[in-house]
């Protein structure tokens, strides 16, 4: 095997003392902007950026992605303890891991989310180290009609098993299409839906939208409900750590599962936010305990969290060998590139081998080192939630208020927040479900851009996403996904059988996802 | 007395910057916020970084630079951004030609005549560029080919530089072709490289991996000469190997995208004096050099009246296309 050849001298850059030591500066950095939310991944590498020009292009790059690492499980913190995703693609850990939170058991949510993480990020590198060549030929394939497809099987795989009422999952998906369209449009150029206010222009920021539907809206919820019994008493227990990766393995088909959807949806240019909804999805679906899901499951953890890391790491591939960046973070690691005078695309892995195999070996040692050091502060995270609610509510206001601001230090962002907040509210009390919306907020504009280029391409006709092999797959299992609930309902009123008995979960229960 | 005493200070500096260069009158006195219309990783945003360093490396003013991106709208939430903070010397835009096209063509809520035009920096090129394996050699060929059936083209933004250029195509090379808007120059070139597109018109530095990766190719360059000789590219070729459109019988001798630098409207003249002598202080560095060359484009240096002119043509030319192609807003 060349490519283990490779990976070995990789190893021999990548495990020295130098730059160990800066591996664990870059993780530990990551976590911190990881917690801290609106500073996120991409915002940290840019300021760190500058560091790195003196710097050996291998050094500069496995600081900057091992602060990737750290940011990245820093950002399944905030989703897990207070239902604030930094991230879009943590936005599912959200409906498994906060409830599991809530319910006395953090340490076993972030032990359980960093362990399945770790898991996924390591399909993720094996992946790239042997089908390097082969992962950017698939990606090549992707031309418009292949883009919408996979946004399609994602928004599929979604409303189709979501437990909401298959009308409210509709308008909450047609309210986040909307969302998604303000501001200019690629295809015409035009300005939509600014409603007279000049700055939106640029359109809604996912990070405002999210902190205020999850992080503001949830708080309201709970000011409302239940405002004394919020403090959760729990252990610190740093044998519940071991434990809860420990039992892992028992759900090593939805491990694998996950790891499987969130590579093919990395390579793909479908993304790790795309990968993590629908790896939930399906887990929903398919597993034995699917009508728990959104009040604490362990699978409802592991599915999202295996396929974020699996597509976030594999993702970045189509960077190196292609020059997409996959996500904000890897744009700024390109720009990163250029100064340090390599540029990516297909000539990388020919002309800077000891750079791309440096940074490949970087990855598995990268990801070690942080998940080691993320599952040591586990329980200093946990007790976070000890502190009494009526301590850490205003806090959670000031990190949202903050966070938003400091997407691009504009008080329009405060304010719209603070509006998402409402809705969020709203959405909570009148039973619609929050993901869909969401779902449209981020991927909503990139799936009609596909289609109208895919129309574009095709003078108008639908045939487009039937003309080869491999869109029309992707169109049929959306179609699949999205007729299943309805088929299996259909024939079991055919079969005569009556509705299941004494249904156990609330509709309160469905509506969380 | 420390009252007095600033003031004095103050008055003896005065009666100094009477004496010295007008341009060393006005001083910046905090931090100095760089605005790029752009997403991080983008043109704009390399060329607002590149710099930000250049500055820094020789402490051409005393206070601290950060660069911000606001790239939303194509660019559009920068340029409204720079409208709302008249009178606010301690922000500089980034921009390109987007600053007088884009409110030609869409409802946005700016005009370039709301911002105060420091200079143009300099000029990205266009070459027209197919796939690695497509069969023909000059641009005429492509033409011809073009004529038989309608050729995809593809670029960055609708209604933008890009599309302008596809149209002058059309138009001069009696063709027609289909213009499908992506969101950069980069997504445009990966889908040339997987062969969903027939051609696109990317800046050198935008294609430059891919070229070398062997997935597409240059016919020919935009502008009046050859580009300048750099490293080779390829194997064998360079930039300055791509000929002329001109040269192939493609008759548009020159198009080109200015990267510009403003200010907010209502500044002083001192204010503005100061940074088109700060700008011209770090095109005089070789690390501005080293920038040009390796993102292979042209060092120009336009500012004031010319700059004026510059603009006035462009928007001339883009004002004709747009009419034709009816894309003028009421």
């Amino acid at each position: 095997m060349d490519n283990l050849q490779e990976l070995l001298h990789g190893f021999g850059i990548a495990i020295t003392l130098s730059h160990l030591a800066l591996m664990v500066i870059g993780v530990l950095l990551g976590i911190l902007v990881g917690v801290l939310p609106g500073l996120g991944a991409p915002n940290g590498v840019s300021l760190l950026l500058p560091l790195t020009f003196g710097m050996q292009p291998v050094s500069a790059i496995i600081l900057l992605s091992s602060m990737y690492w750290g940011a990245l499980f820093g950002g399944s913190v905030t989703s897990i303890l207070f239902n604030i995703p930094g991230e879009p693609s943590s936005v599912a850990t959200t409906f498994d891991g906060y409830p599991m939170a809530r319910d006395g058991r953090p340490t076993t949510a972030l032990a359980t989310a960093f362990g399945s993480a770790a898991f996924g990020a390591l399909v993720g590198v094996i992946l790239i180290t042997f089908l390097a060549s082969w992962v950017a030929e698939v990606a090549l394939a992707f031309g418009p009609p292949e883009y919408f497809a996979v946004y399609f099987l994602a928004f599929a795989s979604f409303v189709g098993m979501g437990g909401a009422a298959p009308i409210k999952t509709v308008v909450a998906l047609g309210i986040g299409f909307a969302i998604a369209a303000i501001g200019i449009d690629t295809v015409s150029g035009s300005v939509r839906l600014t409603m007279g206010v000049d700055e939106l222009v640029k359109g809604v920021n996912f990070v405002v939208a999210v902190m205020g539907l999850f992080g503001i809206g949830e708080l309201l919820v709970a000011v409302e409900e239940e405002f004394h019994a919020r403090a959760v008493s729990s252990k610190i227990d740093w044998r519940e750590v071991f434990r809860a990766v420990g039992r892992l393995p028992r759900h090593s088909v939805a491990l694998l599962r996950s790891a499987a959807i969130g590579c093919w949806m990395g390579i793909t240019p479908g993304g790790p936010t795309a990968a993590s909804f629908m790896s939930y999805g399906i887990a929903r679906r398919f597993s034995r305990r699917g009508r728990y899901f959104g009040t604490g499951e362990v699978e409802g953890i592991i599915s999202p969290e295996t396929a974020d890391h699996a597509a976030g790491t594999s993702a970045l591939l189509p960077m190196l060998s292609l020059g997409i960046p996959g996500s904000a973070t890897a744009a700024v690691m390109m720009g990163g590139l250029m100064i340090w005078g390599l540029n990516p695309g297909p000539m990388l892995f020919v002309d800077q081998k000891d750079f791309v195999w440096g940074l490949i070996a970087s990855m598995y040692v990268g990801n070690i080192v942080a998940v080691a050091l993320v599952l040591l502060t586990v329980p200093v995270f946990a007790a976070l939630m000890r502190i009494p609610f009526v301590v850490i509510a205003p806090l959670i206001v000031i990190i949202c208020v903050v966070g938003a601001y400091s997407v691009s230090n504009s008080y329009l962002d405060v304010v719209m927040m603070m509006g998402f907040g409402i809705v969020g509210y709203l959405f909570k009390k009148l039973f619609y479900p929050l993901a869909p919306l969401v779902l449209a907020i981020v991927i909503g504009d990139k799936a009609e851009d596909a289609f109208r280029q895919s129309m574009l391409m095709s003078k108008g006709s639908l045939g487009i996403f039937f003309a080869n092999r491999l869109v029309t797959c992707l169109v049929v299992a959306g179609i699949v996904l999205l007729l299943l609930p309805l088929a299996l309902q259909l024939a079991r009123m055919l079969l005569r059988k009556p509705a299941l008995p004494g249904d156990p979960t609330t509709s309160q229960e469905k509506v969380i996802i | 007395m420390r009252n007095t005493s600033t003031y004095l200070l103050s008055a003896a500096a005065i009666v100094l910057a009477g004496m010295a260069p007008a341009s060393a009158a006005w001083q910046p006195q905090k931090p100095i916020e760089f605005v790029a219309t752009a997403g991080p990783g983008g043109g704009t945003d390399n060329l607002a970084r590149a710099v930000q360093n250049i500055i820094t490396k020789y402490k051409l003013t005393d206070q601290p630079i950060v660069v911000v991106n606001k790239g939303g709208g194509s660019g559009a939430e920068g340029y409204v951004y720079g409208k709302a903070s008249a009178g606010d010397p301690y922000k500089v835009i980034f921009g390109t030609s987007n600053a007088w096209q884009q409110p030609l063509v869409s409802k946005v809520a700016f005009n370039y005549t709301d911002l105060t035009p420091i200079a143009a920096m300099a000029q990205d090129e266009f070459l027209l560029w197919v796939k690695q394996d497509a069969p023909y050699k000059t641009a005429g060929d492509y033409l011809k080919a073009a004529a038989a059936n309608e050729f995809k083209m593809g670029g960055a933004q609708s209604k933008d530089t890009d599309e302008v250029l596809t149209r002058m195509i059309e138009k001069i090379g009696h063709v027609k072709l289909t213009y499908i808007p992506f969101k950069s120059g980069a997504e445009a070139a990966v889908q040339l490289a997987g062969g969903h597109i027939d051609s696109h018109i990317n800046n050198p530095s935008e294609s430059l991996g891919q070229w070398r990766g062997g997935t597409q190719r240059p016919l020919c360059a935009f502008s009046p000469k050859r580009l300048p000789q750099g490293a080779k590219i390829t194997a064998t070729e360079g930039w300055s190997d791509v000929p002329t459109c001109v040269e192939q019988g493609l008759d548009i001798a020159q198009y080109e995208q200015p990267r510009t630098v403003w200010l907010p409207g209502k500044v002083t003249p001192e204010q503005a004096a100061f940074y088109v002598d700060l700008m011209k202080k770090v095109q005089a560095t070789p690390e501005w050099k080293d920038y040009i060359e390796k993102t292979s484009q042209v060092d120009t240096f336009l500012t004031g009246d010319a700059l004026d002119k510059f603009i006035k043509q462009d928007l001339e030319h883009l004002k004709q296309v747009a009419s034709e192609q009816g894309w003028l807003i009421k």
